[in-house]
């Protein structure tokens, strides 16, 4: 079949396109060029005076793993909050701050989302995070594999294992968990508190391995650079949370020595010690540091206010911040010598000091940092904020006004901490297309989605032009999916299964005898039993595997 | 004749995946590393191999088609026993979405006690292998461990090696409340548990003493509930002086009125002791009979644990008011849906209610269903996915035979696409 998208208006920044009147083309799921010669179009979608963009991309939102889970179970009065019935379509589920997998799957399509990546995949839960996201309808997703904070990787910094020995089980590991990518959080800060270490600095030692963060990150960006691995090292620095961390950010960007590296939800990172409170922005420095080194994207983590859970493998912070817990009940685990995770509801208010400055300080750094390709929006979902705030979090930085009106309802003392009301820059409607469809791609090395030319799957955007621009993206008039109309008016008509996107970079196979050797004499689980199948996620119907290259 | 290795049991609830099992045609026989839970469990012949309805052996199709029937014009049917693999679960869920039913584990009155505590207030956990490399002080409250998981003393105590204990035999492992049956608690080296015996009943008093000595609190009497304090007084001390003390309870064995205050003290006490400069955590044992699975998928498909009923369209969690004896006691239900792949002496409430059952083969009933249709079982007939104890690692099961036996899921989909047909015409 035959389908052409006509006369709408094409924001596709990955072939220069903003904004010029095209048709765009679909057949068997994929954008096709204009045939040539005689040709019938089978159904055609009048589109004169609506923006088209190819389906936005999340490349940062807790959607499948354990952690979720908890959070789920923890909060049933959330839940109770905001019920989904069933239609003929679509299954029942809860919504809010973390919604079931169905849910999330209608909700991110009816926004215009297509797909999701779950930035936290401890290895040994991969097996639940690929069950999550294989009841998670339409969007396609993929997951980064944590690393850093596992003994097996720290007994062999401690060992002084050449970084070959690392690459391949880096390596073997992103292949047994069908990853995407490779994640660290709080670099080997998880297995110091397990040690009963309470903070870790850059440079500061485990108690039992003498390792750094900084020794962690070093092999660990090497290693996915050296593995032709596209997207880059993604980072949850040191010291989330903490007043002053700003420096450790500033520390680590120039640590990595000029190696790709994502630092993702900055703005958690991104704190000051100024003023009568001690707490201050950051986000002045940190947008020049991230201006000054091309080697390095963030995401920002934005902070909305409201009811949310934070869910984050980062036990170690997630066990200090429990003293803010609302309401006041929290989940922390050590999991398996491989990492840990806190979970943590949290209630950001605007009249709260340390809460409005956290909304100012993500906001400075959206608008502080220059090149679009190189950050990415995200609330951390739902830790910042659940992801159905995007609209609303897009009209803020699209609109000074309103940005400004906000700012006016914070708190005083948090409105005299930021310079958000002299920062006159409004996003475009391309520059939005690249922070959340182009840049988010081809930061994730996805080979044929983000963008509108041919060749590339249809996943595609079409919204009504609305200078409220919270409206205009809450509420997209047709969502297509692999060619497949899944959204008409912002609701869901149709649904399908995306795909779980992967890479599978070569490892020398004798890595697993030493794997072997380790997880019999210490883990509780049989090598052979720990790698996930292709059939696990394949055997039901639903699922597939996409293989995305690697960097030549 | 084949050998299978490294074959993971969904039965003992740890996981145990080294067992070695030979496969005769649909005969099996663990050679190595069986227990007392697992190898009947999986040597356990099958006998029934078709569908009945009203006792006559039918198709599979006919008792599909006869499910869908006796369900069509249901208002509440209850959908128990939910005992089955994650895939299982997928489609108990789309059935109950589909016909308004109650999802009810048959476990979740015991496995409450764990869940009001955590949704009042939380609590830290650890898994298994952190406990055989990390744990130095291992306290058992209210449950007689080697009966419920055989193997554990074995597999995470006395483990030849651990990373961070030099040797696991000096290992501290306290018993408070029952008593061991066995030894299995007694270390290599041949040092018993110490044991602080008390009925069960009287564990809320002991724990919340326990918990008022760990904080330093002035405790006036000289014994509770037949435990002296000052005993009690030095298992805080240990508590507090260990460098990663793990507090193990099951909540099926806390078998009184309000057992989640237990649970929730227990809980409040780790995190007590977490801050005062040293590690502590809880390892909660459940996860027989696909108890951990069913409240995991039901978890991320409905936000809710596995007691939510879908009657109004969406679901809706109640720990007590869907609770499936209740429902049948009361009259509200008019429909029995009972799923039990794992154990065929687990069967259903006898009840005048339409009753089907999605069963293990084996199942013998006082009362016949309308229809029993007998399934494989997770891991023996078919491939598939299961939470163990800690509620964090999902096992992949294994096939081990070809049997001929449709999967829960299977049967569960037909019937969910059956009603969806008719619902639709």
């Amino acid at each position: 079949m035959l389908i052409r998208l006509t006369g709408g208006q094409v924001y596709d920044p990955t072939s220069g396109i903003d904004g010029q009147q095209q048709d765009i083309y679909i057949q068997d799921g994929r954008i096709v060029n204009k045939p040539t010669g005689d040709f019938q179009v089978d159904k055609e979608y009048d589109l004169q005076g609506k923006v088209v963009m190819s389906g936005a991309i999340d490349m940062h939102t807790h959607i499948g793993g354990g952690k979720g889970n908890i959070a789920r179970t923890l909060l049933p009065e959330d839940h109770r909050q905001d019920p989904v019935a069933s239609t003929h379509i679509c299954r029942s589920g809860c919504g809010h701050a973390m919604p079931s997998t169905f849910v999330t799957g209608y909700r991110y399509a009816e926004m215009g989302y297509t797909a999701g990546f779950e930035p936290a995949v401890l290895p040994i839960n991969a097996r639940q995070a690929h069950m999550e996201m294989g009841d998670i309808p339409i969007l396609d997703k993929g997951g980064y594999v944590m690393l850093g904070s596992d003994d097996y990787l720290l007994r062999m910094l401690t060992a002084k294992k050449d970084q070959k020995a690392i690459n391949d089980y880096v390596a073997w590991t992103i292949n047994s968990a069908k990853a995407i990518g490779v994640k660290v959080v709080n670099p080997g800060g998880i297995n110091a508190f397990k040690f009963n270490q309470r903070k870790l600095d850059l440079d500061e030692q485990n108690a039992h391995y003498g390792v750094t963060p900084r020794d962690i990150l070093e092999v660990l960006a090497t290693a996915v650079k050296e593995l032709g691995v596209k997207h880059p090292l993604h980072v949850h620095g040191c010291n989330l949370g903490v007043p002053g961390n700003m420096q450790t950010t500033l520390d680590t960007i120039q640590g990595i020595g000029g190696l790709p590296m994502h630092l993702t939800h900055i703005q958690f990172h991104s704190y000051g010690t100024e003023g009568d409170m001690k707490f201050s922005s950051g986000a002045a420095q940190i947008a020049e540091a991230v201006n000054n080194n091309k080697n390095i994207t963030i995401d920002v983590g934005q902070v909305l206010f409201g009811q949310t859970v934070t869910a984050s493998g980062d036990s170690m912070r997630q066990h200090f911040n429990h003293k803010f817990a609302s309401p006041n009940k929290w989940v922390v685990m050590d999991i398996e010598c491989d990492a840990g995770c806190g979970v943590v509801p949290f209630k950001y208010k605007d009249q709260n000091f340390v809460n409005a400055l956290q909304w100012a300080i993500g906001l400075e750094t959206f608008l502080l940092v220059n090149d679009p390709w190189r950050i990415f929006l995200t609330t951390d979902h739902p830790n910042g904020a659940p992801f159905t705030s995007y609209p609303h979090l897009i009209r803020l930085l699209m609109d000074r006004s309103f940005r400004n009106e906000v700012l006016a309802t914070i708190h005083p003392e948090a409105q005299k901490m930021t310079t958000l009301a002299s920062i006159t820059r409004e996003y475009t409607l391309q520059e939005i297309a690249i922070m959340t469809r182009a840049g988010a791609a081809k930061l994730i090395g996805l080979k044929d989605r983000g963008g509108l030319s041919a060749g590339n799957w249809a996943d595609i955007t079409v919204y009504t032009d609305n200078t409220d621009r919270q409206k205009m993206f809450e509420k997209p008039d047709y969502v297509f999916k692999d060619g497949e109309l899944v959204v008409v008016d912002g609701k869901v008509v149709h649904t399908k299964w995306g795909t779980t996107h992967t890479v599978k970079p070569d490892f020398d196979p004798s890595v697993e005898q030493g794997l072997k050797d380790y997880f019999d004499r210490y883990l509780t689980m049989k090598l052979g039993n720990f790698k996930i199948s292709d059939d696990e996620i394949t055997e039901d119907g639903r699922g597939s595997i996409t293989v995305h290259p690697l960097r030549a | 004749m084949v050998e299978i290795a490294e074959v993971p049991s969904p039965f003992c609830g740890v996981g145990t995946d080294d067992l070695k099992i030979q496969v005769d045609g649909v005969t099996l026989k663990v050679l190595e590393n069986g227990c007392v839970v697992n190898t009947p469990a999986f040597e356990q012949p099958i006998t029934d191999t078709q569908p009945r309805v009203n006792g006559q052996a039918v198709s599979l199709d006919v008792a599909v088609a006869k499910v869908a029937s006796l369900l069509k014009n249901t208002a509440l049917p209850v959908i128990g026993g939910c005992a089955t693999d994650v895939n299982g679960m997928r489609g108990l869920l789309a059935l109950a979405d589909r016909c308004g039913a109650v999802v009810d584990n048959m476990n979740f009155t015991r496995a409450r006690n764990n869940f009001l505590a955590l949704q009042d207030s939380g609590w830290m956990n650890t898994t298994l292998s952190e406990v055989k490399n990390r744990c130095d002080l291992f306290l058992v409250i209210g449950a007689d461990l080697e009966v419920v998981v055989p193997r554990f003393f074995e597999r995470y105590i006395w483990n030849a090696e651990s990373m961070f204990i030099e040797k696991t035999d000096q290992r501290e492992v306290v018993y408070l409340g029952t008593a061991p049956s066995g030894s299995a608690s007694t270390s290599p080296a041949g040092k018993a548990a110490q044991v602080l015996s008390c009925a069960t009943d009287d564990l809320p008093e002991v724990v919340a003493v326990l918990r008022a000595l760990v904080n330093s609190r002035l405790i006036r009497a000289e014994s509770v509930a037949g435990i002296n304090v000052a005993d009690l007084q030095a298992l805080a001390d240990k508590l507090k002086a260990a460098k990663y003390g793990v507090v193990t309870w099951a909540a099926g064995a806390l078998t009184y009125r309000h057992a989640e205050l237990t649970v929730q003290t227990l809980s409040e006490m780790i995190k007590d002791i977490n801050n005062k400069n040293t590690r502590c955590s809880g390892l909660p044992l459940a996860g027989k009979e696909g108890d951990l699975t069913a409240n995991q998928v039901c978890g991320w498909t409905t936000g809710y644990p596995a007691r939510t009923r879908f009657s109004r369209g969406y679901p809706e969690y109640d720990p007590f008011m869907n609770d499936t004896n209740v429902l049948i006691a009361e009259g509200e239900a008019d429909a029995l849906v009972w799923v039990q792949a794992f154990n065929s002496k687990s069967v259903p409430p006898v009840t005048e209610l339409p009753t089907i059952v999605v069963g293990r083969s084996g199942m013998v009933f006082a009362k016949e269903p309308d229809v029993f249709i007998p399934v494989g079982t997770p891991g023996i007939d078919h491939a598939g996915h299961a939470y163990r104890t800690d509620n964090v690692v999902a096992i992949r099961l294994k096939k081990l035979r070809d049997s001929g036996l449709p999967s829960t899921a299977d049967v569960l989909n037909a019937i969910e696409k059956a009603l969806r047909e008719e619902t639709v015409c």
